[in-house]
């Protein structure tokens, strides 16, 4: 939380490289991929972390989808062992 | 907005060997016809519902909701997101695991399903207008919302005077009732790309409009 007027330039803050929702979703599952492998996913995809910054919708979803390919990965482990 | 879609889809990434054997295996087996076919999409079932009963509960812990209803939604999610999925393998590309991409559909199923049901029990209409809502909306602390009287009017003059109708609709619903992106572009019938670049543009426009009366500084903070 914090206070005016910083809040209200965060929320109308716009970035000319958000690439908006279609092309974020289009290549979620590799920005997610990224992400998991603890590579920098926003230096490859910087408008998709652009955009994942502004878009609440989308955000929740690379959550989601990050979230679902680490669980992935520590079964895979934990089988692997 | 910038479009870079195509672009960043023709970057090439090379995945492991063994991901790779794995794929093939997946995109060959949903391929196939009979036993093969109906294993791997038993396989397939069983890894999407794990991941969707995870997001599930994840996102209901926030939306508060609990009970049968969430292992159905799951259970929903992931049989759509399976029959997506036998639909377009074809189309999967090869540059991640298998899994990954399948995982994104059941994550995007799970969440228009959850979004649609929640939206649907809280009761708000997406034109309802409490403008008390906005400083907590926007993560403004309590103890500042009072001391800017003049700044929430002034953000108010500027939805009258400066947006759209359409714009001016958007902003109402995702802004004052917090409804999310996607369930509002339902009800519109429209894209989920276009209410966001519709915010995108109605953000903007009141930057603009609040700068030029000198509420903001003329520079964006980074």
């Amino acid at each position: 939380m914090t206070g005016w007027p910083e809040g209200l330039e965060r929320f109308l803050a716009t970035d000319p490289h958000d690439v908006g929702c279609d092309d974020a979703r289009a290549v979620l599952h590799l920005y997610a991929e990224q992400a998991a492998s603890g590579a920098d996913a926003a230096e490859r995809f910087p408008g998709v972390a652009s955009h994942l910054a502004a878009c609440e919708s989308c955000a929740e979803d690379a959550d989601g989808l990050l979230a679902a390919v680490i669980a992935m990965e520590d079964q895979e482990e934990e089988h692997g062992s | 907005m910038k479009s870079e879609g195509s672009e960043l889809l023709s970057q090439v990434r090379v995945v492991s060997a063994e991901v790779a054997r794995e794929n093939r295996d997946w995109v060959r087996d949903l391929s196939s016809t009979g036993d093969r076919r109906e294993l791997a999409c038993r396989r397939l079932y069983d890894v999407l519902l794990r991941a969707a009963r995870a997001e599930v509960r994840r996102r209901s812990a926030r939306l508060r909701l609990a009970g049968p209803e969430v292992d159905d939604i799951a259970h929903q999610a992931a049989a759509d997101a399976l029959l997506a999925i036998s639909g377009k393998v074809e189309t999967f590309r090869g540059d991640c695991k298998f899994t990954t991409w399948a995982y994104k559909f059941v994550i995007f199923d799970v969440a228009a399903k959850v979004n649609r049901h929640f939206w649907q029990r809280a009761g708000v209409a997406f034109d309802d207008e409490d403008w008390e809502r906005l400083p907590a909306r926007i993560g403004i602390e309590p103890e500042a919302q009072a001391e800017s009287r003049d700044l929430l009017s002034a953000v108010r003059r500027a939805v009258d005077e400066k947006l759209t109708a359409k714009q001016r609709m958007v902003f109402v619903a995702l802004a004052l009732n917090g409804m999310p992106t996607d369930v509002l572009a339902d009800q519109l019938g429209a894209t989920q790309n276009a209410i966001y670049k519709m915010m995108f543009d109605a953000r903007r426009k009141l930057r603009n409009a609040l700068v030029d009366a000198g509420y903001l500084p003329e520079q964006q903070i980074a």
